[in-house]
C-alpha cells in the first residue's frame, strides 16, 4: 500500500482504437481507406477504495472495452490508468507487474465459456495460485480452494466436480471464487449476471456484497440493467458511443439524471407495479461507431440538441458536484 | 369463445432411463386479442408450451396427453402438411434471437414475399406491395429501399422488426412470442414492446408472450402465467399477480428484482435452484425451496385453486388463507 488516501484507481483520458480496415492488399487495389474504430475514446474517472464503481450503457458503447483495459487485456491506445498510485500498464510489463496483476481480477459475463470444461472446479480455482505462486503445499492449496469455495456458498466437496455439473449461477459462483484465490483488491465485473435467471441473479448479487462488506473490496462493476446497478454501486458512470456522457452518486444520477441520454435510459425501465403503463421509448439507435456523429454523439437522438451541439464536442464539466458532458446543461437549456 | 385453449397439455422426452415429463398437466386459455405473458426461470417449460402450440417439438420430445385447441378445433395431432398451413396463416411465431430467424442468404423481402405467397392469394407485385407495407408499419425508415436489403445490413433491433413483420404477413389470429427482446438493449427493448403491442392491437392479434423479464410482462400483458417446473403455478390478470401474488413462488420472485424505488443491503433469494427432469421432488414442485410448507406440501400435488382474481397451485390457498 504505497498510498494509502487516494483513489484505488484512477484512469486518465483512457482511449482503445482498433483498426479494423480492409487487408493491406484490399485497400491497395480497391483504395479503401483505413478504418478505425474508436471502442473507448477518452475515459477518465476514480474509484475509491471498497466502493463500487458501475458502468452502464447500450451495447457497443465500449464498457467492455474499459473493463478489459483496466485489467490488463488491451493496451490502451492513449492515456492510461494508475492502480494505487502506480502505473498500471507500464507495470504489467514488467516482472513485478506479476505482483500487480495479482491485485486486479476479472468476472466474465458467460460462465459457460470461462470455466475449462476438462478442468476440475479444485483445479480450476487453484490455478492462480499456482500461477502466482502464492501457495506452493497441495495440502495448503487443497484448504484454501475449500476455503474459497464455501466463501461463495458452494461446499468444499464440490472441487472434484466438472463445471457442467453446475448450474448458471453454481458456475458463476465458481468464478468469483477463482477470482478471489488471490486475494484481489479490485475486482473488474463484466455483466456477471446478465446470463442467469432473477432469482439466481439475487443469489449472485448478495455474494458480491457479502464478500465486498467482509474483504474491502474495490468493483468495477458493468452492467446494462439499471436496476442491478443502482442496487450494486456507490457511483454510475453512464457510457455513450466510447465516452463517458454522465458520472455521479447513484443517487444524485437516479434523482436528477442530467443528461439528455441518462434520462433516457431511465425513462425506459419497465416498471413494474406500474401495469399496462408505456415507456417512453428512446428514440433512434445508436450509430455506427466507425462513422461517429460530428460533435456531440448523441445528437442526433437528443431532443434537445441545437447547432452547437451539431458542430462541438461537449467536455465533462462538473455541475453541482456531477461530471456531466452535455452542451444543454452547462448553457442551462436542459 | 377462446381463441387458443391448452388443456390438460403433457410433453414428454422419452429417455433410456425413462420417460421425462417436462410439460405437466398445464392448461390456460387465450382470448382474441388477448395478450398473456408466460413468465418463469429458465428450464421451467415456458418456451416448450410455445413449441408444442406452434407445433415445432424437437423430437424426440412429444406431446403425451392433453389438447391443444385453436378456435374449438384440436391442432396438436394435425398431420404435418396441414399444421404447415396453419402455422404462419393462423398462428405466427416470433423467436429470441432475430439474426437467427431470418435466412442470411435471402433479402429480407424475398423472405416476406415468400410468407405472402404461401398462406395469401396475392400475386408477385401484389405480395411486394403488401411486404413494403408490413416493413412501413413495423417502423422501418425507407422501406422501398430496405426490402432488397439482406438480414446482416439491419441492425438486431430492425432484425426484430422484419421478424414481427415476417410473423403478421399473414395476418395470424394468434402470436407466440418466445422471449422476443431478451437479445436487445433496455432501449431498443421499449421500442419492440411498444411496436409489437400496438400492432397487435391494430389487428386484434393475440399474443403468448414468453419472457423472464417481470418488467416486460407489468407493462404489456393482460394475464400473466407463472410457470415452475412443467406446470403453471399461478394465472390471473397481471395487477393482481404483480401486486398481490398467491403463490410463494411468485412473491420471491417479484422480491428478487432489484427495486428501482428503495436501497435494501441484501436483496430476497429463493435458495436452491429449479429441480431437474428426473429429479421432481414429491408433491408441490416448489416445496423444497418455500418457506411457508405445510405437511401437505410435501406429498400431494396441488392443482390450481382460486386465490381472489387468480388461480395458484398452492395449498396455503384451500382454506382461502392468503399466501
Amino acid at each position: 500500500m504505497s498510498d494509502a488516501t487516494g483513489p484505488l484507481v484512477r484512469a486518465t483520458d483512457l482511449a482503445k482504437t482498433f483498426d479494423v480496415s480492409a487487408p493491406w492488399l484490399n485497400r491497395v487495389i480497391e483504395r479503401k481507406p483505413k478504418m478505425l474504430l474508436k471502442a473507448v475514446n477518452g475515459v477518465s474517472f476514480d474509484i475509491e477504495r471498497g466502493t463500487t464503481l458501475a458502468l452502464v450503457g447500450e451495447s457497443g458503447c465500449g464498457k467492455s472495452t474499459v473493463a478489459r483495459l483496466l485489467v490488463g487485456l488491451y493496451e490502451p491506445t492513449r492515456g492510461g490508468f494508475e492502480f494505487d498510485g502506480v502505473d498500471a500498464h507500464a507495470a504489467f510489463k514488467t516482472p513485478e507487474g506479476r505482483k500487480l496483476r495479482r491485485r486486479v481480477q476479472m468476472v466474465f459475463q458467460d460462465p459457460y465459456a470461462s470455466l475449462n470444461p476438462r478442468w476440475t472446479v479444485g483445479d480450476i480455482i487453484a490455478e492462480p495460485l499456482r500461477e502466482h505462486e502464492i501457495l506452493n503445499d497441495e495440502s495448503d492449496i487443497e484448504k484454501r480452494v475449500a476455503e474459497l469455495l464455501q466463501s461463495v456458498g458452494l461446499s468444499a466437496l464440490d472441487r472434484i466436480k466438472f463445471p457442467h455439473q453446475f448450474s448458471g449461477g453454481q458456475r458463476q459462483r465458481i468464478s468469483i471464487a477463482r477470482a478471489l484465490a488471490t486475494q484481489p483488491e479490485f475486482l473488474v465485473c463484466d455483466e456477471p449476471t446478465s446470463a442467469l435467471d432473477v432469482s439466481v441473479q439475487a443469489q449472485v448479487l448478495n455474494i458480491m456484497k457479502d464478500l465486498q462488506r467482509k474483504h474491502g473490496l474495490t468493483y468495477l462493476f458493468i452492467s446494462h440493467n439499471l436496476a442491478v446497478v443502482r442496487h450494486m454501486s456507490d457511483q454510475v458512470g453512464v457510457m455513450y458511443l466510447g465516452g463517458l456522457v454522465e458520472i455521479a452518486d447513484k443517487h444524485t444520477l437516479f434523482d436528477t439524471p442530467r443528461h439528455p441520454y441518462t434520462r433516457m435510459l431511465l425513462d425506459a425501465i419497465p416498471k413494474l407495479h406500474d401495469t399496462g403503463r408505456a415507456r417512453t421509448a428512446v428514440a433512434g439507435e445508436v450509430p455506427n461507431p466507425l462513422e461517429p456523429p460530428s460533435g456531440c454523439a448523441f445528437h442526433p437522438r437528443c431532443p434537445n440538441a441545437n447547432a452547437r451541439c451539431i458542430s462541438e464536442k461537449p467536455e465533462m464539466r462538473s455541475v453541482a458536484g456531477v461530471r456531466v458532458a452535455c452542451h444543454g446543461v452547462e448553457e442551462g437549456r436542459i | 369463445m377462446s381463441l387458443l385453449q391448452v388443456k390438460n397439455l403433457v410433453v414428454e422426452f422419452p429417455s433410456r432411463k425413462g420417460t421425462l415429463r417436462a410439460l405437466d398437466d398445464v392448461s390456460f386459455d387465450i382470448a382474441p386479442g388477448e395478450i398473456l405473458g408466460v413468465v418463469g426461470e429458465s428450464g421451467a417449460g415456458k418456451s416448450l408450451t410455445g413449441a408444442a402450440i406452434i407445433g415445432l417439438l424437437e423430437p424426440p420430445g412429444r406431446v403425451g396427453g392433453g389438447q391443444i385447441l385453436l378456435e374449438g378445433h384440436r391442432i396438436d395431432n394435425l398431420p404435418y402438411a396441414q399444421m404447415r398451413a396453419i402455422r404462419g396463416r393462423k398462428i405466427g411465431a416470433i423467436f429470441q434471437d432475430p439474426l437467427t430467424s431470418l435466412n442470411p442468404l435471402y433479402s429480407v423481402g424475398r423472405q416476406l414475399i415468400e410468407t405472402i405467397t404461401t398462406h395469401l392469394p396475392l400475386n408477385a407485385a401484389q405480395a411486394r406491395e403488401r411486404a413494403i407495407q408490413l416493413l412501413q408499419d413495423t417502423g422501418i425508415p425507407a422501406a422501398e429501399q430496405r426490402i432488397d436489403h439482406y438480414p446482416h445490413q439491419f441492425s438486431g433491433g430492425m432484425r426484430q422488426r422484419v421478424v414481427i413483420a415476417l410473423a403478421l404477413a399473414a395476418e395470424p389470429k394468434l402470436i407466440v412470442a418466445d422471449e422476443p427482446t431478451t437479445a436487445l438493449d433496455v432501449s431498443i427493448q421499449a421500442q419492440i414492446i411498444t411496436l409489437l403491442k400496438s400492432i397487435c392491437k391494430q389487428r386484434g392479434a393475440a399474443v403468448m408472450l414468453i419472457t423472464h423479464d417481470m418488467g416486460v410482462i407489468a407493462e404489456t400483458c393482460d394475464r400473466v402465467a407463472v410457470m415452475y417446473a412443467g406446470r403453471v403455478a399461478e394465472i390471473g390478470p397481471v395487477h393482481d399477480v404483480i401486486n398481490r401474488p398467491s403463490h410463494p413462488y411468485t412473491e420471491g420472485l417479484m422480491a428478487c428484482i432489484p427495486d428501482m424505488s428503495q436501497d435494501r443491503e441484501n436483496l430476497h433469494q429463493i435458495d436452491g435452484a429449479m429441480p431437474r427432469l428426473n429429479s421432481i421432488p414429491q408433491g408441490c414442485a416448489f416445496n423444497p425451496r418455500c418457506t411457508k410448507t405445510i405437511t401437505k406440501c410435501g406429498n400431494q400435488r396441488p392443482n390450481l385453486m382460486t386465490a381472489g382474481n387468480s388461480q395458484a397451485a398452492c395449498w396455503l390457498n384451500e382454506t382461502g388463507g392468503a399466501a
